[in-house]
């Protein structure tokens, strides 16, 4: 089994994932959605995790929070420790314990993931309840603290307010509340403004980093949108089938890609200067061709081979190690230096 | 900013549109009151339903009897009014017994899928058996009360509560809010009464009306057939049952209960109907 080699654990890391694979067993095979990957998060410091649909970035947050049934036929190996809690070998009792205290979610559809029938106060609160044990009162003036410091106007009397009497924003918003309500070190948003209009995501994004920055919170976001990594992240992943293709400081990864699958993604974001260097003559907008590999069959090789412009033939051949080529800069990819060296 | 949008809906008519919505509610529960009023004060608007007259037998109704007499001179009006109490208290605990058990047993099933093999198996058993027959064979083991007759009538209704709250639970706990409770750390019994159990209440309301029915003819069926309440009780159906060889030289003794027991289940109907339409619209719609 290639495995990449064990990156040293960085001293201040507060969630450190190794070697994470979670495989789902079906009828035809086994689907490696995430097949070993690892990465730190620093304190107070914003991960980003980037990569197409069905590239395994949403089930590497759900297996680090537990949240996949086992009943689903998957299996799960690797290491998650978060400040030296080793999480994969906790019992159920002790990680509901650890769940929306030090490390909380916020999912991508803040349409639904509020209870219609409760008060958004009573769903702040309520985790409030469960791992502060306030009691109910306290809770409730907790909770609506948090809905003011989450910029919601006249929040004692939003707090009575039920989720379809809030926008969309709002409502990620209140998710964002519950999600901090316990003052997590860890807190991971799985495409939180993918369903927001675009004014609103920028809202949504600012009152995050703001947030962390108040609450010295790491932020692992999950996003398919390079605009919003560049906007908020220190450093990102990228994704790949499964695995980690790529990893940098964000302003050293939009400089220098190293991984033609990155390239591939920084190139198709769309750019105002039509006739710009960066474009290509004619303007139009480039495209990665070819599809996502099926993650049921073993894959021999790099993955992104097949789609990918320099692929040489050892590519399919013998998978890339994730090795490093600048200071802190990790890309899977043969041929490195070729890629380097071309004009984007 | 000046403009203020205010709601749309004054507040003060809004008693008084509920009701012009929901007419069969109002309806039904203005019966039900009545028939609740009758079964508490009976003592005091009815004679002995037990007191036996030879003078006064068969007698038509007249202004002394308002419902005429049975063939040993009881009056019927008596004997209908205690039977109130009677069919009431059977529909409303067979209601209660039947809801509480099936939410119990349904939202566990429908969360612990592995209890749901093996409980909705033993559902269908149930389910397979006529409430009349259960009926029959638990009162010929034991001696007939009240009690054995409302634990008769219970036991086939709680698996179709079971079924119907298990489909919400089912329906409901695939929903993102149980996944973010459950990735905020809630323990399941927090998920299942705070999070899923306030989804069945609609559903739950509306069947139990059915339930309670369902069983006051139950329950009349069983008098009327000899196998429910016992004969010294003056229940609707035992009334009918005695009524039944005299039916065609006095009608009356069968007619007034039938009525009631007809009232009484149209207006319990109409509530649930109505409860139905006002606390889920999308059914109402589609209706």
């Amino acid at each position: 089994m290639a495995s990449e080699p064990e990156v040293a654990v960085t001293a201040n890391a507060v969630l450190s994932v190794r070697d994470l694979r979670t495989h789902f067993l079906t009828r035809d095979g086994a689907v490696r959605a995430v097949d070993g990957v690892s990465f730190d998060v620093k304190r107070g410091e914003t991960l980003c995790i980037v990569g197409e649909s069905g590239c395994g970035k949403s089930v590497s947050a759900l297996s680090i929070m537990r949240l996949i049934p086992e009943n689903v036929g998957r299996s799960m190996a690797g290491s998650v420790r978060l400040e030296g809690t080793e999480l994969t070998t906790l019992s159920e009792r002790q990680m509901r314990a650890i769940r929306g205290n030090r490390i909380s979610m916020i999912f991508q559809e803040p349409m639904t993931s509020l209870n219609p029938v409760l008060t958004v106060g009573a769903q702040i609160a309520e985790s409030l309840r469960i791992h502060q044990r306030l009691p109910q009162r306290a809770a409730w003036e907790r909770a609506v603290e948090m809905l003011a410091m989450v910029r919601i106007a006249d929040p004692a009397r939003r707090a009575a307010d039920y989720p379809h009497q809030l926008s969309g924003g709002m409502r990620q918003r209140v998710m964002i509340a519950i999600a901090l309500a316990c003052n997590p070190q860890v807190l991971i948003a799985d495409e939180p403004t993918t369903a927001l209009d675009v004014t609103i995501q920028a809202q949504i994004l600012n009152l995050m980093l703001e947030l962390k920055q108040r609450l010295s919170t790491a932020i692992v976001l999950i996003t398919h949108d390079l605009g919003v990594v560049a906007e908020t992240a220190q450093r990102a992943i990228v994704m790949y089938a499964g695995r980690k293709v790529e990893e940098a400081p964000v302003a050293e990864l939009f400089r220098n890609p190293l991984h033609p699958y990155t390239r591939g993604l920084i190139n198709s974001i769309p750019r105002r200067t039509a006739a710009g260097r960066r474009t290509n003559i004619r303007g139009r907008l480039q495209e990665i061709s070819g599809i996502v590999p099926s993650l049921r069959e073993e894959i021999v090789g790099c993955a992104f081979a097949p789609r990918c412009s320099f692929a040489v033939e050892r590519c399919s051949r013998e998978r890339p190690a994730l090795d490093p080529h600048a200071p802190e800069h990790l890309a899977a990819c043969w041929e490195v230096a070729r890629v380097a060296a071309a004009v984007r | 900013m000046a403009a203020v949008i205010t709601a749309a809906v004054p507040a003060a008519s809004s008693s008084l549109d509920w009701i012009r919505r929901n007419p069969t509610i109002v309806i039904g529960s203005t019966i039900l009151g009545l028939f609740v009023a009758i079964a508490l004060i009976a003592p005091w608007i009815a004679g002995d339903p037990l007191s036996f007259d030879p003078l006064n037998r068969l007698k038509r109704p007249s202004k002394e009897f308002w419902f005429g007499t049975d063939q040993f001179g009881r009056d019927v009006f008596s004997r209908v009014v205690y039977g109130t109490r009677i069919s009431l208290i059977v529909g409303v605990s067979v209601a209660v017994i039947a809801t509480v058990t099936g939410l119990l047993v349904g939202v566990l099933c429908g969360y612990y899928r592995r209890l749901d093999d093996i409980v909705m198996r033993v559902m269908d058993g149930l389910m397979a058996i006529p409430a009349i027959l259960l009926a029959i064979a638990l009162i010929t083991l034991m001696k007939a009360s009240l009690l054995i007759v409302v634990i008769a009538i219970s036991i086939p209704e709680i698996p179709r509560v079971v079924r119907l709250v298990r489909s919400v639970v089912l329906s409901v706990r695939g929903l993102p809010y149980i996944e973010a409770a459950v990735a905020s750390g809630a323990r399941s019994r927090i998920i299942m009464t705070r999070h899923i159990l306030p989804s069945t209440v609609a559903p739950l309301v509306v069947q139990s009306t059915y339930v309670c029915a369902s069983a006051i003819l139950i329950e009349a069926g069983l008098s009327f057939l000899g196998a429910g309440t016992p004969p010294e009780i003056p229940s609707w159906g035992n009334v009918i049952s005695l009524g039944r060889a005299f039916f065609q030289i006095s009608p009356w003794i069968i007619f007034f209960p039938g009525l009631m027991l007809a009232i009484a289940v149209l207006a319990i109907n109409l509530v649930g109907d109505g409860l139905r339409d006002s606390l889920d619209p999308r059914i109402a719609r589609r209706m």
